[in-house]
């Protein structure tokens, strides 16, 4: 558990890139450790990549791990935030992450 | 002030009676939900249009009001009469914060404001629990977090399809869009329908949202967010204000577990924990209880169970926005008219009805039969025109009869008696001006009959009555006036004090003898009360003579009996409108006058052999009458020719009549206020001038005199007995 794998994201995190992301996610988390996301290079964020993220979340508590959003772009953290996932999403301590009303 | 907040004073007056209604009837019948909901709908109304127009003085006040009534409407504080009287109160706050708003204040007064906020800490009370909490929401007014009791927004659960992705739509642009119809209050993701990553598509849309959505738009509006993809999400909104049972349904209905979806609508604040366990739990029940008998039921059974469902929901929705379009339709059909342009035109029309009138005449002298006859069309149009225009004017007396069931409660309480108030004949219809006057003398007549004439509880049961006291209103039409009547079951009027009384104020002379009636109506001097202390609700002697000099200036007239231990009731009459009647022309001598047709009964012509007499056998009954040519001096000799016109309980005898007339009612200048028996003037198409008979006070003159005279002969036969 010592080791902490980072990841940092830099294409859009959306459908047209969606098969290829959930690839290196899962295998990330397959990897072990703790994993950290960099999402602050994500210009776009949409449906299909915000279900990546809580798939990826899901799967790592499953095996145990932890995952964690280390950086994120304001695109990414808006949207992160009008869903009120911050907290699932493993990123409550990152600062201007706020709980919705 | 701009349109809006003068339509906004409007309107929320409006809905501050219903509202006050509504609670009156509260406090009778506890139990009845729809009225709650309807207090509840009246002030979510009046708080959200106060919104629009950014009154926030009456936002922020309406917003704590609407507070006690949500928990009470979901059954978390019960009906009190304390509570109610603390919503009476707010009430009248309203109503004194939207005078504020009326005089164009910015803000409401210190002493107002102070009892604002003596209310606002009363009503704390009923709100989260305790005076300590609700004071913390107090402090934070703007904030709109307060959203544990608050259910005024819209729920929206949608579980997006797997393809929604694919074709080329983000579920989330649609969510995004959804806030700009209003507020987002809190939204949940469900990520539930999620499967393990292997089988896990990343191009397919799992997610679902549960949304709390603050918002004045439609359903429809709501839905329209999702039209483009409506056939691949599964989307259920419940409007502001759903039943708990609702939700439920909604719970059951969704793919999730059913606790776990609860979880999610309390986290969301569209439910408190306990209206979930409550909910769920009393859904339970029944379930288990069936499923112990039965074997559990085939999944085809429970989907039919739910499409059922759906259908009732669809239903109810449907029934819902109906009955919204349907009010719209009602309001639609309403237009607000300034008074004042009504009033010009009665008045206008008043100037045709003589125009015509003069016209119709110099078709007649001239002799030409097309004139007459294309003349006799239009005065029958001006006719029909006469009749809308006042029609216009009408409304119905029961907005102001229902205004006493608050006086009538506040009286009797303060009294410490018990007294239920009857309303009958609310739809009565007379014209506007005479209903906005006539508030005041009702106003008397019922403090004074509650004052006065009911007795205390423990009085009225020792007289073996009915506890609880009885007052009634009751108005009717009766030949071309309108009779408002104002009953109670109480003590009567004590004959003998009101005798008492007025010999000791030297209004009658202890020697003089009166009939019962004539006592009664001694109540009616200035200066006359009989009441054994003062209250300040009446008797301090300034009453009846008042509201006797209101209604004769309305060109009414009032009457009161009693049956003494049994109660008393005042007759109020007043003329139908103060405008235009239908008349009947009559001539005495060179001068015409008019008498109201609707107290004409009919016209017969004096005998000579009854010339001297002023009575007649009518069908074998005696018919008093009047010689008009007497009673006002007329010179001239008799006609050979008299008739007889014949009005309610007596005749009137006349030289020629002249037939039906329409009558603008000019009044007579104040010069002749005391005038009996006249009720004012009008103008024929001569030019002339003609004068209104009053015939009730006519024909009660005569009999007032007819008795004096009757009462000096016989008092002189007992003195003359006496002699011998």
């Amino acid at each position: 558990m010592s080791d902490v794998s980072h990841i940092t994201i830099t294409e859009d995190l959306t459908i047209y890139n969606a098969l290829e992301l959930k690839q290196r996610l899962m295998d990330a988390i397959e990897q072990g450790g703790a994993l950290e996301l960099d999402l602050s290079h994500v210009a776009e964020i949409d449906t299909a990549g915000l279900q990546l993220l809580i798939l990826a979340q899901r799967e790592a508590s499953r095996r145990d791990r932890t995952m964690s959003i280390c950086a994120m772009s304001d695109n990414v953290r808006q949207t992160v935030e009008f869903c009120n996932l911050s907290r699932f999403l493993g990123n409550a301590t990152l600062s201007g992450t706020q709980p919705t009303a | 002030m701009d349109e809006l907040t003068s339509v906004f004073i409007q309107e929320g007056r409006e809905q501050l009676q219903a509202m006050e209604s509504g609670l009156l009837d509260l406090e009778q019948n506890p139990d009845n939900l729809d009225g709650i909901n309807s207090i509840f709908r009246a002030a979510h109304t009046v708080k959200g249009a106060s919104g629009v127009i950014e009154c926030h003085f009456i936002e922020s006040f309406m917003h704590k009001v609407e507070n006690v009534l949500d928990r009470l409407r979901n059954n978390e504080i019960a009906v009190s009469s304390d509570l109610t009287g603390i919503l009476l109160r707010s009430c009248d706050q309203l109503g004194a914060l939207m005078d504020v708003l009326e005089a164009g204040q910015p803000a409401a007064p210190a002493d107002i404001q102070a009892k604002g906020d003596a209310l606002l800490v009363e009503l704390a009370v009923y709100t989260s629990g305790g005076p300590a909490e609700a004071v913390l929401e107090v402090a934070s007014a703007d904030n709109a977090g307060t959203a544990a009791v608050n259910t005024d927004s819209w729920h929206i659960s949608v579980r997006f399809g797997p393809h929604v992705l694919r074709g080329g739509m983000d579920p989330l642009s649609f969510i995004r869009y959804l806030a700009s119809l209003g507020e987002i209050l809190a939204l949940e993701t469900i990520p539930d329908a999620m499967p393990a990553v292997a089988e896990m598509d990343p191009e397919s849309c799992y997610l679902g949202f549960e949304i709390r959505l603050q918002t004045r738009a439609s359903k429809a509006d709501i839905e329209r967010v999702f039209d483009f993809c409506r056939e691949d999400c599964d989307l259920r909104i419940l409007p502001p204000d759903s039943k708990l049972a609702e939700y439920v349904k909604l719970i059951r209905e969704l793919p999730e577990d059913d606790m776990r979806l609860g979880e999610i609508l309390v986290r969301c604040g569209a439910l408190t924990q306990g209206e979930l366990d409550e909910g769920l739990q009393s859904q339970q029940h029944p379930e288990s209880a069936g499923q112990a008998i039965d074997t559990p039921p085939h999944i085809g059974e429970i989907l039919v169970d739910q499409k059922v469902v759906h259908k009732e929901l669809v239903e109810a929705a449907v029934s819902k926005q109906q009955q919204v379009s349907e009010k719209k339709a009602v309001e639609a059909r309403l237009i607000r008219v300034q008074a004042d342009k009504l009033d010009q035109l009665i008045d206008l029309v008043g100037e045709l009805v003589i125009a015509g009138a003069s016209a119709n005449l110099l078709a007649q002298r001239s002799g030409q039969s097309d004139l007459v006859e294309s003349t006799s069309v239009l005065s029958r149009l001006v006719e029909n025109i006469r009749d809308s225009a006042l029609q216009l004017r009408m409304v119905q007396i029961g907005e102001t009869f229902t205004r006493f069931n608050r006086v009538v409660r506040d009286v009797s309480k303060e009294l410490g008696k018990e007294i239920d108030l009857v309303i009958s004949g609310a739809e009565t219809e007379l014209d506007k001006s005479v209903v906005e006057k006539i508030g005041d003398p009702l106003m008397h007549l019922v403090r004074n009959s509650m004052d006065h004439g009911i007795e205390a509880p423990d009085a009225r049961v020792a007289k073996g009555k009915p506890r609880n006291g009885t007052l009634a209103l009751n108005a009717y039409h009766d030949s071309g006036s309108i009779v408002i009547e104002v009953s109670d079951d109480g003590a009567g009027l004590p004959r003998d004090k009101i005798l008492n009384k007025a010999i000791e104020k030297g209004l009658v002379q202890a020697t003089q003898t009166l009939t019962d009636q004539e006592i009664i109506n001694l109540i009616w001097e200035p200066g006359f009360s009989t009441a054994d202390k003062v209250t300040n609700l009446s008797g301090r002697g300034v009453g009846m003579d008042v509201v006797r000099r209101n209604i004769q200036g309305l060109r009414g007239s009032c009457d009161v009996s009693s049956v003494e231990g049994e109660g008393a009731t005042f007759t109020i009459r007043l003329p139908l409108t103060l405008a235009i009647i239908d008349g009947f022309l009559v001539g005495v001598g060179r001068a015409a006058y008019v008498i109201p047709l609707d107290m004409v009964i009919e016209c017969i012509e004096l005998k000579t052999n009854t010339a001297d007499r002023d009575f007649l056998n009518l069908r074998g009954e005696v018919l008093p009458f009047v010689r008009l040519r007497e009673m006002f001096d007329i010179p001239g000799e008799r006609p050979a020719r008299e008739n007889i016109v014949v009005v309610q309980y007596a005749g009137i005898v006349v030289d020629q009549l002249m037939g039906e007339f329409q009558t603008v009612i000019k009044p007579l200048s104040s010069i002749f206020r005391h005038l009996r028996g006249i009720g004012g003037s009008t103008i024929l198409g001569s030019g002339e001038v003609a004068l209104i008979l009053d015939v009730q006070a006519l024909i009660q003159r005569n009999a007032r005199a007819e008795e004096r005279e009757m009462n000096a002969s016989s008092g002189l036969l007992r003195s003359t007995a006496v002699n011998q």
